[in-house]
């Protein structure tokens, strides 16, 4: 039991490595926090998939789906998140995903927050967040898979 | 005492006081990482020679400045980046600010046509009109400048992929106002490589893309003599994570992927390099950046001599628009943004720009409203006519640090230059994914430092708030993307169909050949062919590129 603790307390070593989705739907090409975020979270163990940019909303949840991920990051800058954000949670559920955690990131005006909310998205992360914040919240919520 | 040498004062008076007080950081660097000293000397310049580094203002290497009485002559072009919604709503825009004393018109794209799709297209859904003004046809050009007198003004436009389609609305729509185009000034981006490496509205692949970019200089030298042809840009490779350094080796490595490319279809570099026109970043460090300016001047001068034999001193000459640092804003107590662009703007002025965008305080939160663009112009306003610097010509010349960082700046960029020539040139480096890997690095360098505090980032990282409240921001009107699909049902339903067809044929042969397509480009212009119908063709024809994944 003491050797067991010890292993999980000092670094948080995941025993199967949670699995992320990051994706840049849009035809917008600011991918820098998409990259420093996919970093930052493989950097801590996590197995991420970037997707690159210009994705539409088939071909995201064409990877979740090949990729088996249980995490789903958007980053979007342009402003069509309102538009793109619920054609994306649709193709995720006709192809039967919904039990993902969904979360956003670049410019998302604070008024669209808890429409993106209702979309499904359970964290928006605006410009200047620590990625330590987005790894805490990607442990804490990131459904778990057997 | 009085030391003799720095080194003296850096062992006696100096170290006596850090060992009592150490410093309030170990290290103090450059953006890219080099060490800097306590202070500078006239040692640190001992093997430097006023003539060969400086010269006078219009002379080579034009480290000074590329004009003989630069801002006393006449200020910069104030220049906004504007465009949002439809054609009407910008024109709108663009007068206000003309009438606010903007001196130069600078067009904004949306997403869609910067990536070759009509507003009515399935990709352009929920992107029309959004980072930009939807422009589809020469008719969204005639509503988009009228009352603006195209003979009278320069007009930038942020434009790549399609800058040849976007140029020949342009040129058709100051034709229609009966314009000299011999008259006719302005700039398109044009940088297609660029897009490759950070900034993303790519369409076609390498090749096809640097044909039509040798189109363009070769139909302009020509056709419309002052035309800036190209903006080769430093600043969007800056805005994703790059050093100083990086901006100006990256910049360099393209343009001489386009200088090569034009030379091998017969081109005299002295014909059309007068008409490059470069595009650089503004951060945060004031004196780096201000040294940055300069150097970028003495290398271009350098390469147009030493690389291409150049005799004629309007090919030496780097010319330069500048942004303030768009990443380098701030959601976190945003009216910060406006001291931030600020000083940024007083670097470019003080590094020699032509051109300077300020951006607008709101701009990590949205498109900037009307009352945050205008506060943005009197930013440029102040400081040209206000503080005095641009009163005597390159101010802060002959300061130990400047000239020193300088010159630092200017081998490190050469040194960069040389390593992506290792790699095949700059498009062989991006193939291999070099500059992207080497971007993402030193972005990921920068988030870590923020993160750590090495590196404070004032309201978001140290002397942080708890927000007050947002300033209203500004939306655009979800109608617009409804309203621009009938206006395009419109215009489709009253064209002659055969004229449109012809000319689309032809478009698609000439993608074989080696005709220059800038003529056609125009007559397709002429009969209101759309950019997603002569896009769509050219897809057809030579495929589109695909992101080389660095991660």
């Amino acid at each position: 039991m003491a050797s067991n603790e010890q292993s999980t307390s000092n670094a948080p070593v995941e025993i199967k490595p949670i699995r992320v989705l990051i994706a840049k739907p849009g035809l917008d090409g600011h991918d820098r926090g998409a990259k420093v975020v996919a970093r930052a979270l493989r950097d801590s163990g996590m197995e991420v998939v970037y997707t690159g940019i210009r994705q539409t909303p088939q071909m995201i949840a064409e990877a979740a789906l090949q990729e088996d991920v249980q995490v789903i990051g958007i980053s979007i800058l342009s402003g069509a998140h309102l538009g793109l954000f619920p054609r994306i949670v649709d193709e995720l559920n006709s192809r039967g995903i919904d039990d993902v955690l969904l979360f956003a990131g670049g410019i998302i005006p604070d008024e669209d927050i808890p429409t993106v909310e209702d979309i499904g998205f359970l964290g928006v992360f605006g410009p200047g967040t620590d990625t330590r914040d987005i790894i805490e919240f990607v442990r804490k919520n990131a459904p778990s898979r057997d | 005492m009085t030391s003799k040498s720095k080194s003296n004062w850096e062992d006696t008076t100096y170290s006596t006081a850090t060992n009592r007080f150490a410093e309030r950081q170990e290290h103090f660097k450059s953006s890219s990482g080099k060490e800097l000293d306590a202070l500078y000397s006239p040692e640190d310049l001992s093997e430097w020679n006023y003539y060969n580094k400086l010269g006078y203002p219009g002379e080579f290497p034009f480290t000074r400045g590329v004009q003989p009485t630069m801002y006393r002559g006449r200020l910069w072009t104030m220049r906004q980046y504007a465009g949002f919604a439809d054609a009407a709503e910008s024109n709108r825009r663009y007068k206000f600010l003309l009438e606010q004393g903007q001196t130069g018109l600078s067009v904004a794209f949306d997403l869609p046509t910067q990536i070759g799709f009509d507003s009515d297209d399935e990709e352009a859904i929920g992107e029309v009109g959004k980072v930009g003004v939807a422009i589809s046809s020469l008719a969204d050009m005639e509503t988009l400048t009228d009352g603006i007198p195209l003979e009278k003004i320069t007009t930038s436009m942020t434009i790549n992929a399609t800058a040849p389609i976007l140029l020949a609305f342009y040129v058709a729509a100051a034709k229609k106002q009966s314009a000299d185009l011999s008259k006719i000034g302005g700039t398109i981006q044009n940088d297609i490589l660029k897009e490759y490496i950070a900034r993303g509205t790519y369409i076609f692949p390498p090749r096809p893309s640097l044909r039509l970019i040798t189109d363009t200089f070769s139909w302009c030298k020509d056709n419309l003599p002052n035309w800036n042809t190209i903006s080769i840009s430093g600043y969007h490779m800056r805005e994703a994570g790059c050093t100083a350094a990086q901006e100006l080796s990256f910049t360099f490595a393209n343009a001489i992927e386009y200088v090569d490319a034009a030379i091998e279809i017969g081109l005299k570099f002295d014909d059309f390099a007068p008409r490059l026109a470069f595009f650089w970043a503004c951060h945060s460090n004031f004196l780096e950046e201000v040294a940055k300016f300069r150097a970028s001047r003495r290398v271009w001068a350098r390469i147009a001599t030493e690389r291409y034999k150049s005799t004629n001193p309007r090919s030496q000459m780097l010319r330069f628009h500048t942004q303030t640092g768009g990443a380098t804003l701030t959601a976190q107590q945003p009216l910060n943004n406006l001291i931030r662009t600020t000083l940024q703007a007083m670097s470019a002025v003080l590094g020699g720009t032509q051109s300077l965008h300020t951006n607008s305080y709101d701009e990590a939160l949205a498109l900037p409203t009307e009352e945050s663009v205008e506060l943005a112009l009197r930013t440029q306003q102040l400081i040209g006519y206000e503080s005095g610097v641009a009163d005597v010509i390159d101010p802060l010349a002959g300061s130990y640090y400047i000239e020193r960082l300088t010159d630092q700046i200017e081998s490190e960029t050469m040194q960069y230059i040389d390593r992506i020539e290792e790699f095949g040139g700059a498009l062989s480096g991006i193939e291999q994914g070099f500059q992207q890997r080497e971007i993402q690095e030193s972005a990921y360098q920068l988030q870590s430092q923020a993160e750590s505090k090495e590196r404070i980032v004032v309201g978001v990282n140290e002397f942080v708030t708890e927000d007050i409240e947002t300033p209203p921001i500004l939306k655009v009107d979800p109608a617009v993307e409804k309203s621009r699909a009938e206006q395009l049902k419109k215009l489709r339903s009253g064209r002659d169909s055969k004229a449109t067809e012809d000319i689309l044929k032809r478009i698609r042969n000439a993608a074989n050949s080696n005709e220059n397509m800038m003529p056609l480009l125009i007559k397709a212009a002429e009969h209101y062919v759309t950019v997603g119908e002569i896009c769509r063709i050219l897809r057809e024809e030579w495929g589109e590129y695909r992101e080389v994944m660095t991660l």
